[in-house]
């Protein structure tokens, strides 16, 4: 029982904060934002849904290879918003018109 | 490979499992949104990296329902091509310049 409500939690919230993403992936002005909010989002969906896989099934098998899963999208979704971040940096994608720099730009 | 049938195991995780993908497809449903709309060719990229976890996230949640365990196996092939993807566009970007040429002959032709 208690294992159930565990999961339906884990699926609840994970579920939540996709839709967040893309809530986030929609409504932001301009890329960079978009990349930030949209980016932290997204890892934390996969990772309440790995984590409810890997709670759920008891078997060592499945729950270390969701965890594999979680640890491999914990490093690359960072990198990778990092790097499409850096190139629309580099092409002088224009930023929000609010956005406050110091001045080195 | 071991199964689990838990939609019929339990009313209460069966709703909730069908709430979670009422906001998966919603959120599918966005970020599809984001790139036929996207300004420039990174936000579509953005757009479809977010896209490609969100099909992650989904793979699990297939998992979930289910109950085999091949569909995790997907996802996480499904993460490694993601991550690809992303890092092959972003090359793509710095090296043709293509925003920069869109923007300037957009500006070319509003100054027409």
């Amino acid at each position: 029982m208690l294992s159930e409500i565990l999961t339906i939690v884990l699926l609840i919230a994970g579920s939540f904060f996709g839709f967040t993403a893309a809530l986030g992936l929609i409504r932001m002005p301009d890329i960079y934002t978009r990349m930030s909010t949209s980016g932290k989002a997204a890892t934390l969906c996969c990772g309440l849904l790995l984590a409810a896989v890997a709670f759920l099934f008891e078997d060592i098998q499945i729950t270390a290879k969701a965890v594999i899963a979680i640890l491999f999208l914990l490093i690359t979704v960072p990198v990778g918003a990092h790097v499409i971040g850096r190139a629309a940096y580099r092409e002088q994608v224009k930023s929000w018109e609010g956005t406050k720099t110091d001045g080195e730009e | 490979m071991p199964e689990v049938n838990l939609a019929e195991q339990s009313l209460l995780l069966g709703y909730a499992i069908r709430a979670a993908s009422w906001l998966m497809l919603a959120a599918l449903v966005l970020c599809i949104l984001r790139i036929a709309r996207g300004p420039t060719l990174a936000d579509r990229v953005v757009a479809l990296d977010i896209l490609n976890i969100l099909a992650v996230a989904y793979c699990a949640l297939l998992t979930v329902t289910s109950g085999r365990a091949v569909y995790l196996d997907a996802g996480i092939a499904l993460a490694l091509v993601a991550f690809l993807v992303t890092v092959a566009f972003a090359k793509f970007i710095e090296r043709t310049g293509i925003d920069t040429r869109n923007r300037s002959a957009e500006e070319k032709r509003d100054a027409e």
